[in-house]
């Protein structure tokens, strides 16, 4: 299925109603979950209030790490498979999830001052953080120069998938290090949140998540079109 | 401390970096395609 979607007429297909579909779900189930996460969850018993800044924090982190993801398994399978899609889809996450982690960034800050008293800490999980916005930063500008320059798009390639080694440190930095962000509370295994509080974090995470995948599509129909379009002048100039 | 205007700050921030991100990728989008559809009519 993953190798016939290669095909870009096919894929287009696909994702015009897939794009719309996203979008309206997405931005469904983020309306209600922010409405229940505001106003139908009772405050921590330790935080108080601003236990709500979870709901957006937390997707945003999911995004940040689930986008680079999936910027380096479509990284992978153009340097391997050669598909034509892999790199336009790795160049169209590459904006989203800078802009997720910069997102998860700020809300953190702003989480921070009335939880720890400080609106910045250079620990372990807030720098590897902020490590990763700027890789993202660093793809992008990698990414576009090569492209400029004609290149085959190998380089981003092999530097989506260098990036990845900042996944595993973001994701232990809380265990390794001893660091004033808080341990995993949602693992495999369980959850350390109470239910009553936890629940509205499912369709944040969902909606999110289908937003995200709504602005790939956007950016990967905007960047085959260009090339089509170029392609065609290309012809039209030659004939 | 008030916590609600650092609740309303971070949920502020999230929605106009959203909105933006969206109007941007389907505004280019739509730019595209447009683009393209002229250039078929040709």
């Amino acid at each position: 299925m993953f190798h016939a979607l290669a095909n870009p007429n096919r894929f287009l297909k696909l994702a015009r109603p897939a794009t719309a579909i996203c979008l309206w779900a997405g931005l469904a189930l983020i309306a209600f979950g922010c409405w229940a996460g505001l106003t139908q969850t009772p405050p921590d018993y330790l935080q108080g209030e601003t236990v709500r800044i979870m709901y957006i924090h937390v997707p945003s982190a999911w995004l940040g790490m689930a986008g680079w993801s999936s910027l380096a398994i479509a990284s992978f399978s153009y340097l391997v498979w050669r598909h034509p899609l892999a790199a336009v889809a790795a160049r169209a996450i590459a904006m989203p999830g800078a802009l997720f982690t910069a997102l998860c960034l700020i809300t953190g800050s702003i989480w921070g001052r009335p939880t720890w008293g400080t609106w910045w800490q250079w620990d372990g999980r807030l720098t590897s953080m902020l490590l990763l916005f700027f890789v993202y930063l660093a793809y992008m500008a990698l990414a576009r120069a090569d492209r400029e320059r004609g290149g085959d798009a190998r380089i981003p390639a092999l530097f989506g998938i260098a990036g990845t080694v900042l996944l595993p440190i973001i994701h232990y930095s809380v265990i390794w290090w001893n660091t004033l962000h808080q341990g995993p509370s949602i693992t495999l295994s369980g959850s350390s949140i109470a239910e009553s509080i936890l629940w509205p974090l499912w369709f944040t995470l969902a909606g999110f998540t289908l937003f995200f995948a709504a602005i790939v599509l956007m950016r990967m129909r905007a960047e085959l079109a260009t090339q089509k379009a170029e392609a065609r002048m290309r012809r039209l100039t030659h004939a | 401390m008030n916590p609600w205007p650092f609740v309303i700050a971070a949920y502020s921030v999230t929605f106009v970096v959203g909105a933006s991100v969206l109007a941007a990728s389907w505004i280019s989008m739509r730019r595209a395609e447009r683009r393209l559809e002229d250039l078929k009519r040709r």
